[in-house]
């Protein structure tokens, strides 16, 4: 066992843990953080995308002893107050999701993607998000959340948009 | 799934990192940014009794300026490779082949050297190294040693790192006003190379136009290990940028080489899919 010390969503942390633990095991089942999911389990798909120290990893691809010291967020630390966070808000409203299941790990590499570039172009928010894979195939919607989260896009224009192609 | 057990360690100095690795031989494995390594012990293809974090050695990341040369240290992560304003300006093919390296979330984990020292055939590294000269340092034991690129890449995830040793940093010569471009096929966005051409090239412009005065192009995945287009190379000096003169140039860039067949591709597809690729990346790094 280990001794590490993680800040997560704002608490810290004190834990001994197996040193082959990964961090989105450590999330979900020793923290209880069950909106971050595994998805792929394979590094591929980004479901279970957190915030380690401020950029986006793949926490199935990470061992929670790497992130001692660390801060993590998580999906489940973007509210305030009962408010949600402005990508969150975004995805609600112009219906980024179908199933759900990647939303939590689309939603924080979103945020870290307008957190490198505020204003992405739609290509560059598609190629900002290509480490995360959408079974139900509905980019579509994301990337309208993500330009509405951005202030490029309002989701009432683009409701108009879809109804007048 | 989850990887097998092993016992974790994680020096802050280069020195605790060679003697733990001394004291457990192969038992052991280094870990980098762990990338490639954390879904191989998952998958268990491979389960060392000792894990060795090089993650809290500080001394190790980062990019300076060595007068003719940049240093990358093996533990500077993508991301900041990607960034550096150094490599930008002096290896401009690395920034190139580094902006198309996996994902975001990959990038942002990932390091230089442990890429390298991964030293997988369909690794965007290899090949704009190769076409650099990169000189790789290595540590030991008995001390430090220095390998050029042509005999770090040994064959299969195989490099010139021996057991006990760890890349600690690579060495760049400076290449700046070169043109660059790293033309890579995927089949999904994200994933490795089905082949990709790391190019180079330095355009003189006189009054009879522009021509390449000099040129290097490194191949992805065609073969065991990253290549160069050495024919091509030649080929290109004294040739205006130009699609008739590159495409000319670019037909003899699968020579030499031994790509791998599999679900992506046959080993001819790749032949011709390698002269393609090398014509767009170059006429790229010319501005063409």
């Amino acid at each position: 066992m280990t001794r590490i010390s993680v800040t997560v969503d704002g608490a810290t942390y004190a834990d001994d843990v197996e040193p082959r633990m990964l961090l989105v095991h450590f999330l979900r089942e020793r923290l209880g953080k069950t909106g971050t999911v595994v998805g792929c389990d394979t590094s591929n798909c980004g479901a279970c995308t957190v915030h380690l120290d401020g950029r986006s990893v793949k926490s199935c691809n990470v061992l929670a002893v790497q992130a001692d010291g660390s801060e993590v967020t998580t999906i489940e630390g973007l509210a305030h107050d009962g408010e949600l966070h402005p990508m969150q808000a975004a995805f609600h409203e112009c219906h980024a999701l179908q199933c759900g299941y990647c939303t939590p790990g689309m939603i924080m590499q979103s945020i870290d993607l307008l957190n490198e570039n505020p204003t992405p172009t739609e290509e560059e928010i598609r190629s900002g998000l290509e480490g995360n894979l959408c079974r139900c195939t509905g980019y579509h919607n994301i990337v309208r959340a993500v330009q509405t989260a951005s202030g490029q896009q309002t989701s009432a224009s683009a409701t108009l948009e879809e109804t007048a192609s | 799934m989850i990887p097998a057990q092993f016992d974790y360690l994680a020096p802050s100095t280069l020195e605790d990192a060679l003697a733990a690795l001394a004291e457990h031989g192969d038992d052991a494995k280094i870990i980098a940014g762990g990338q490639s390594l954390l879904p191989v012990l998952r998958m268990r293809l491979n389960a060392p009794e000792l894990v060795i974090d090089l993650g809290k050695i500080e001394a190790l990341r980062g990019v300076r300026d060595d007068g003719d040369a940049i240093v990358i240290g093996a533990m500077t992560r993508h991301i900041d490779v990607l960034n550096d304003p150094l490599v930008k300006e002096n290896a401009f093919v690395i920034t190139k082949a580094v902006e198309q390296l996996a994902d975001p979330q990959v990038r942002h984990r990932g390091t230089f050297g442990g890429a390298l020292a991964h030293a997988d055939p369909a690794g965007d590294l290899g090949a704009p190294c190769l076409a650099l000269d990169a000189q790789f340092v290595i540590a030991g034991p008995g001390g430090e040693r220095t390998v050029e690129a042509v005999d770090f890449f040994v064959d299969l995830f195989a490099t010139a790192i021996e057991e006990g040793e760890i890349l600690t940093e690579v060495r760049i010569p400076k290449r700046a006003g070169w043109g660059a471009h790293y033309e890579k096929f995927v089949r999904v966005a994200h994933q490795w190379p089905i082949v990709a051409v790391a190019a180079a090239v330095k355009v003189a412009h006189t009054d009879a136009g522009a021509t390449i005065s000099e040129a290097r192009v490194g191949l992805t995945n065609m073969g065991s290990t990253p290549l160069r287009a050495r024919s091509v190379e030649q080929a290109l000096i004294g040739q205006p940028p130009t699609d008739a003169a590159v495409r000319q140039a670019a037909a003899s860039a699968a020579e030499g080489t031994n790509p791998p067949s599999d679900l992506n591709g046959d080993a001819d597809y790749r032949r011709h899919l390698v002269t393609v690729l090398t014509r767009r990346a170059v006429l790229a790094a010319a501005g063409a």
